[in-house]
């Protein structure tokens, strides 16, 4: 009967089934689908209310080819259906499952039979039934695997009526396992099942063939009295999945009729083109050309509004709240902090559109199979290309992405040297520079020399990228057999709702995630720039009018000359001086030093923070710290402090630094401990100092 | 010596022998590839690798290396 309480209902089911657009067409609380394996990682719970007046929980949990784990995302759901304490654990399994791939799909819909949860079948994407001369017996089919069949389509939204009927009734499932598995050794199992009366056999199987989290006390237990020889326990894992395909074969051979003179095959022929030797890697740097050039064209134009608008709003606020600290603070910390997040929106948003476009389609499964052979020479894996080319946009999504490379060496190769490519946030860095010192002038008639050497310096990136992962590559001694097994889905135009809470989602994280740090940062360079500790600091005012008497200066150029003063004795400019000893090789001033002191959290901060120090205010007016910057002399040598040399000091210094705070703290989260984040900051920085101080003291005049 | 995944030409098929289960991973063998399947290779890489197979229905894409591994005897013209 319906309950009162909400029913836990978990979504199960292989990549590729339209589990996350199941979960959306019942929630309505919007997730991601991809095509690509693995792209579900987080938990993600939905509400949803049903027939009867119930109501469910709707968790959504990361796709898995089986409850034998081979990665962290698959542990999340084997350690979710072994923990009867989660306050999650379902009341009843969806297993999703694609028509056209049913077989492979069901050997996991066995095996949380096993589990004795009252489990519901869910036939996915039955609208292609008819172009694939499938039919099925359904009843059969119920009868045989002791459930209830759902046959839904998600994408078109059919049958999930029927289906919340289901769910409600879940009281009715049978929790009998659909067949014996336990048979393939009966004498072990029987042994397994004597010892531990009370716990269900394929739990106690589960926990000593994984590594997964369950009844710690006991594990050891178990794993101590019934450990078999790692080659035994995978000899008996492959006769359970044998045992559990015969099943499957049996059931289907009867349940399942395919006529195959109807089936319609348009997957080999785009195979065909998309797979080719020449014409696949053709249309894949296709592609790549015209993303980068649409990220950069479409969003000129929304970062420029939301630049000048910051900076509108935040003069309006220093000329209309009364001044003081709390005025400085917003309009010269939070609000240019914030300005400096937002920015970077309209490239994010654009380069997730794609990336999601060419996942949901089916064609990134293509492009790394296409690209693996030339990627492993690296050491790298042909997964690794999904990484370094969200790299591009940003370090921490790309460095998530690696979670689907088996092989942990080239897995780990991948997250040291993605951040190597050229994220979105150099490139206000790159842009301020280039225009300094890289003369506006075409070459041959028609190469602008600045969009040049941009481009360059994106090649520089990915060239640094490939060569340090196959130095690595060959200084890493972790063995561990390499395999590499990725799934080839079919072609699917991908949903524009999909794509549209993909990029939104994305977005979202980006904001809060990495903006955060980034108004942190702000704020704090705020007040260090407007505190200092000595009376030179406090005195400004009195040593710029005893400096300057008897020259006349406009108010403006007081309050400039009064900030500069402040700027250079403020906490943040005694650091600056106290590293020059260290910077000043490089070609930079003290000034310099603290910018990229304090971009080191994240690089966009390096032009917010010469604004502030250049006591220009207003942070956001390229121009004019342009002109500032450019009107920059070294007091003792007479030379711009922004001069070719030390432009392309600074150019390659931010090409290899690794100057981001977040990309640390998921390297971090994603090799477990502070070694790998360690060894990657000391690594890019050191070859970042070096190649910037060869480069200045070859260059410099 | 017997045939191998890795000997196949572009579109034969080919039904799956025993093969030592050590140097095959779990997560291959779940989708399908055991003995007494039909497997079918669809495309070659450029360069050779990896290889593009229907293994039992599931589409897939593994490495050579892994190829080697799995015997199989040869359909001729089906």
């Amino acid at each position: 009967m319906p309950s009162t309480k909400n029913i836990n209902v978990a979504l199960i089911g292989n990549p590729n089934t339209g589990k996350t657009s199941v979960f959306n067409q019942l929630t309505g609380l919007n997730q991601q689908v991809g095509n690509y394996p693995g792209i579900t990682v987080e938990k993600k719970v939905g509400f949803c209310k049903l027939p009867y007046n119930t109501k469910a929980n709707i968790l959504d949990l990361p796709g898995t080819y089986s409850l034998n784990a081979s990665s962290i995302d698959e542990n999340v759901v084997i350690e979710m259906l072994l923990n009867k304490n989660d306050k999650l654990y379902p009341d009843v399994a969806l297993v999703i499952t694609d028509v056209e791939n049913l077989k492979r799909n069901l050997l996991l819909f066995t095996q949380i039979k096993d589990l004795e949860i009252p489990t519901i079948l869910v036939i996915n994407m039955a609208d292609r039934m008819v172009h694939k001369g499938i039919s099925l017996n359904i009843p059969y089919l119920e009868e045989k695997f002791k459930t209830r069949i759902a046959v839904i389509s998600s994408r078109k939204g059919h049958g999930m009526d029927e289906l919340k009927d289901l769910i409600v009734h879940y009281n009715s499932l049978s929790t009998e396992p659909c067949l014996n598995a336990s048979s393939i050794d009966p004498e072990y199992f029987g042994q397994l099942r004597k010892t531990f009366p009370n716990q269900l056999l394929y739990k106690l199987w589960l926990v000593i063939t994984q590594d997964v989290n369950f009844l710690n006390l006991e594990r050891n237990e178990i794993r101590n009295s019934f450990t078999k020889s790692h080659s035994d326990l995978k000899r008996l894992q492959q006769k359970e999945t044998i045992k559990r395909y015969q099943f499957i074969n049996d059931v289907l051979k009867e349940g399942q009729q395919i006529d195959l003179t109807v089936a319609k095959d348009f997957r080999s022929k785009l195979d065909l083109v998309l797979t080719h030797k020449f014409w696949g890697y053709v249309i894949f740097f296709g592609i790549l050309f015209v993303i980068f050039q649409s990220i950069f064209e479409w969003s000129a134009m929304p970062m420029d509004f939301i630049d000048s608008t910051f900076a509108a709003l935040s003069n309006w606020t220093a000329e209309t709240m009364p001044p003081g600290i709390l005025t400085n603070l917003i309009s010269q910390g939070i609000i240019p902090g914030i300005g400096g997040i937002l920015i970077f929106i309209p490239q994010i948003a654009f380069l997730f559109l794609f990336i999601s476009i060419l996942e949901e389609s089916g064609y990134m499964s293509r492009v790394v199979f296409l690209m693996d052979k030339i990627m492993r020479r690296f050491g790298l894996s042909g997964k690794s290309v999904v990484p370094l080319i969200s790299g591009t946009a940003c370090a921490i999504p790309a460095i998530m992405a690696t979670r689907n490379i088996e092989n942990w060496k080239e897995r780990l190769i991948t997250i040291l040297v993605t951040p190597f490519t050229t994220c979105s946030a150099r490139l206000p860095v790159y842009a301020i520079i280039i225009a300094l010192v890289i003369p506006d002038k075409r070459i041959l008639g028609f190469l602008n020399m600045q969009g040049l050497t941009l481009m360059l310096l994106y090649l520089l990136g990915f060239a640094t990228a490939i060569l340090s992962a196959s130095l690595l590559n060959k200084i890493l001694k972790i063995k561990g057999k390499t395999y590499f097994v990725v799934e080839m889905p079919g072609y699917k135009l991908p949903l524009f709702k999909n794509v549209a809470i993909n990029v939104i989602e994305e977005t979202k994280a980006f904001v809060f995630g990495a903006g955060k740090i980034i108004l942190a940062i702000s704020v704090i360079l705020w007040f260090l720039a407007s505190n200092g500790p000595g009376p030179e600091f406090e005195n400004a005012q009195k040593i710029v009018t005893e400096q300057n008497v008897g020259r006349p200066l406009s108010p403006a150029q007081f309050e400039n000359a009064v900030a500069s003063q402040k700027v250079e004795n403020s906490y943040i400019g005694l650091m600056g001086k106290s590293i020059e000893p260290v910077i000043s090789p490089l070609g930079y001033d003290w000034k310099i030093g603290i910018a990229v002191i304090s971009s080191f959290a994240a690089r966009e901060v390096f032009v917010g923070t010469l604004a502030t120090i250049y006591s220009v205010g207003d942070s956001d007016n390229e121009v004019t710290i342009k002109n500032k910057m450019q009107s920059e002399v070294n007091p003792k040598t007479k030379v711009p402090v922004f001069n070719f040399a030390s432009g392309i000091s600074l150019l390659l210094f931010y090409a290899f630094a690794l100057q981001c705070a977040s990309t640390l703290a998921v390297t971090r989260k994603e090799t477990n401990g502070w070694k790998w984040p360690i060894i990657q900051l000391i690594c890019m920085s050191g070859l970042a100092y070096v190649v910037a101080l060869t480069a200045y003291q070859l260059l410099a005049p | 010596m017997r045939n191998t995944i890795a000997q196949l030409k572009k579109g034969e098929k080919a039904i799956i022998l025993e093969f030592d289960v050590e140097a095959i991973p779990l997560k291959l063998l779940e989708m399908g590839c055991l003995p007494g399947n039909m497997v079918e290779l669809l495309q070659i890489a450029p360069f050779g690798d990896p290889l593009y197979l229907n293994i039992n229905g599931s589409h897939l894409a593994i490495r050579l290396e892994t190829a080697r591994e799995i015997e199989v005897d040869i359909l001729k013209n089906l």
